[in-house]
């Protein structure tokens, strides 16, 4: 199954990489990490999004927990939370397809952020459906590059009853 | 107070309580060794070699209980020490490395002498530094003293820019750590205990698995007491040696690889396993598909990653042994007490006629030594009153196997890495906490060639540890998985018959004995004894002599090869030099 997990962590030089030598040095596969700091400066927050049986991410959750600069770990998957992530996408579409590809990044809520004579380059964010799916219908449209900024999550409050 | 980097450092040390230091110098630490010139109650011992010291460092701690401390170089100083630190990672044993880093200004620009020891040692300590600030210093210590021994102790690094130590600022010893990601938890779960205190009441066929976590928290008393209240056998891991008294006649010995095979067929059938401070290790379960297959298994540590990582658990409880004993032997009293003895009867039977019927032994030989019989006489001279180390292979497991283990800290082995060249670095650092008892290195000949140049530490100091060799002029170990596995195909495994010990026991100022027949084992192993001064012991041991039991790697652990087969013709050797 894949897992969203998120740490809080001292924002320490040497941390991430403690974190992903954890992940390195036992086998265990990343597929996205993304670093930030919070609200109180000291402390950054990871989203790390990796995939493994119930009882790898048992282990990589302990495992991380017992990392001496690890405050809290959560995996989000346990819980209720809203994932983000962000794409660039750079596309050359040809000229009859211009405005179809400006048709599609507005159904998306995606925004032109730079645009060249042959090219526009589109910011979406959203889901990992969302993004996997515009990146699909841009493909006809000759996507040059894209780049894709790993998921952050966040657990949602619960709704008191 | 003002002072230097390097002063705040010693202070600190002073602090934390610290008597001896293994160290080497170099560069960039002449301002920490130039300030311990001064320094009269911390005395450092030289070693010859990184690795020795952070042997030592090790030694000292498993021995004492204490934090052990080395002191070395940036460079090739510092990435000497890397096994040792390893070594102590897999042990969970708690030492202080100090390593010196070229000035700040210069990291990372390929400086003489510079290496990323914070990125070498970055997965096999239990934490590391790197001291940019002279203000951080003091802290940071204390810091480092903490970690490396609370919780599931280890080796942290420190590493100090020659710049930071040759600063001057102000010493400020702090009164308290702000470490708000790390807290140990110490209590287990009451609940989880009295659920185990239940099961342990209803099982009718238990074993208790003590590892090295015992030891580590001082729990060997209320172990024992455990045990004998509810008359429960003791096996222990490697690590576990001298947590629970070997002569007693709850005792199984070791289980495992190389384990008794009442232990291993008493795992096997159990009906319930009581596993405190151990890890599951591979050694120990074998197959794990076919470990204790008939168990439920209640699991005590105070690391939480160690269990569920090798086997399922019924209960988990993460806490300090020493506590979580405690609460369950007072659990157990207050229950009415149930009539152990009767419940316990025919399990103890059973395993009585397990351990009647291949009880540990090797066969005895007029002519030749054998290995067994030097450590049964080394136990005998001693009383079982000594500080046994070793080095890897053979050796390491005739040691384990037919040495009696009365008290803990009294057995010092790399079981984790399985680390050749630690057991005589190792035994000085116990000499070192301890200059009046018998300290002793059991050693192969390959072994002890790992880090023979401490033979001069030893001299110098006047640390009268007594080595051990057993000379069988082989990789005794590789040699025996080559013969039993690759049919007898001895690929490099061959030492021939260098050096002489006894020349170089003699070269650098120690004693060199030789025994060569059985008659002269108890002789040599008395004048050994008598002399106050480093001796080297030579027995010329029967190079045929295998470990058994053993379990086959990968086979269940109540598969074992025994030595009793009728001795084939013998074979001409294959060495292939
Ligand atoms: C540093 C290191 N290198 C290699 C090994 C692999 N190894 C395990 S046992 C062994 C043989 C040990 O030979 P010796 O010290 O002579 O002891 P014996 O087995 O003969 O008692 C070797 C090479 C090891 N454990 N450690």
């Amino acid at each position: 199954m894949r897992h969203t997990i998120s740490i809080l962590v001292e924002n320490k030089f040497g941390v991430l990489s403690r974190v992903a030598g954890l992940f390195s040095g036992r086998g265990y596969n990343i597929e996205s990490i993304s670093v930030g700091e919070t609200l109180d400066p000291k402390i950054s927050v990871m989203t790390i999004v990796t995939e493994g049986e119930e009882a790898i991410v048992e282990q990589i959750t302990k495992q991380l927990n017992k990392l001496i600069d690890v405050i809290k770990v959560q995996d989000l998957f346990e819980v209720e939370h809203v994932e983000r992530e962000m794409v660039l996408i750079k596309i050359t579409p040809p000229a009859q397809l211009k405005a179809e590809a400006l048709r599609l990044a507005e159904i998306f809520r995606g925004r032109v952020v730079d645009s060249s004579q042959k090219t526009y380059t589109i910011e979406i964010t959203g889901d990992e459906k969302k993004i996997e799916a515009f990146v699909e219908l841009m493909k006809p449209m000759g996507v040059k590059e894209f780049v894709r900024s790993g998921k952050i999550a966040i657990a949602r409050e619960k709704i008191r009853q | 107070m003002k002072a230097t980097g390097s002063q705040i450092i010693v202070e600190s040390l002073k602090k934390e309580g610290v008597r001896h230091i293994f160290g080497y110098p170099g560069g960039v630490v002449l301002n920490i060794f130039d300030a311990l010139y001064d320094a009269k109650d911390i005395k450092l011992f030289l070693t010859r070699h990184e690795q020795g010291a952070t042997h030592m460092a090790d030694g000292y701690a498993r021995s004492t209980g204490k934090v052990g401390v080395a002191l070395v170089t940036s460079g090739p100083g510092a990435t000497n020490t890397v096994t040792g630190i390893a070594t102590a990672a897999m042990d969970s044993i708690p030492i202080v490395v100090l390593t010196g880093q070229v000035p700040t200004m210069l990291i990372g620009n390929d400086a003489f002498q510079e290496a990323d020891i914070v990125g070498i040692t970055r997965p096999c300590c239990k934490y590391n530094y790197l001291v940019k600030d002279i203000n951080d210093l003091a802290y940071t210590i204390k810091e480092a003293f903490h970690i490396a021994s609370s919780g599931r102790p280890g080796p942290v690094v420190i590493d100090l820019p020659k710049d930071v130590s040759a600063a001057t600022g102000k010493f400020h010893w702090p009164d308290k750590l702000n470490l708000r990601s790390y807290n140990p938890t110490m209590e287990g779960n009451r609940w989880m205990i009295e659920k185990a205190a239940e099961k342990i009441t209803r099982s009718k066929k238990p074993v208790i698995i003590a590892g090295g976590g015992v030891i580590l928290s001082g729990a060997s008393d209320e172990l024992r007491i455990f045990a004998e209240f509810t008359d429960i056998p003791v096996t222990t891991t490697l690590m576990g040696i001298g947590a629970f008294p070997t002569d007693h006649h709850l005792s199984l010995g070791m289980l495992g690889m190389h384990g008794t095979y009442y232990a291993n067929m008493a795992i096997q059938e159990s009906d319930l396993l009581i596993a405190v401070g151990m890890r599951f290790d591979d050694r120990v379960t074998g197959k794990i598909d076919a470990f204790a297959p008939n168990a439920e298994i209640i699991h005590i540590d105070i690391d939480p990653t160690s269990i569920r990582k090798n086997v399922d658990v019924d209960i988990p409880i993460v806490g300090d042994s020493t506590k979580v004993l405690f609460t369950l032997n007072q659990i157990l009293k207050e229950t009415d007490k149930p009539q152990w003895e009767e419940i316990r009867k025919s399990w103890i039977k059973h395993i009585d006629e397990w351990k009647k019927a291949r009880p540990l032994s090797y066969r005895f030989d007029e002519n030749i030594i054998k290995p067994q019989y030097v450590i049964e006489k080394l136990y005998e001279a001693t009383g079982g009153d000594a500080i046994i180390a070793t080095e890897v292979g053979q050796n390491q497991m005739w040691a384990a196997q037919f040495f009696k283990y009365k008290k803990p800290r009294t057995f010092l082995s790399s079981g984790g890495l399985g680390t050749m060249g630690y057991g005589f670095p190792a035994a000085l650092g116990a000499q070192v906490a301890f200059p009046d008892k018998t300290v002793i290195d059991i050693a192969g000949d390959g072994s002890i060639q790992m880090n023979i140049q401490e033979l001069a530490t030893a001299v110098i100091y006047d640390l009268p540890v007594k080595v051990a060799i057993l000379n069988n002029h082989y990789l005794g170990m590789v040699r025996q998985w080559q013969e039993l596995f690759f049919n007898e195909r001895y690929s490099h495994s061959y030492l021939h018959e260098v050096p002489s010990f006894v020349k170089i026991a003699e070269a650098y100022g120690a004693v060199g004995l030789r025994a060569e027949k059985p008659s002269d084992v108890e002789p040599v192993i008395r004048e050994a004894l008598r002399v106050r001064k480093p001796v080297f012991m030579d027995f010329v041991i029967d190079w045929k002599e295998k470990v058994y039991p053993m379990v086959p790697a990968g086979a269940p652990i109540d598969q074992m090869l025994f030595d009793e087969e009728p001795k084939k013709e013998e074979k001409k050797l294959k060495v292939i030099k």
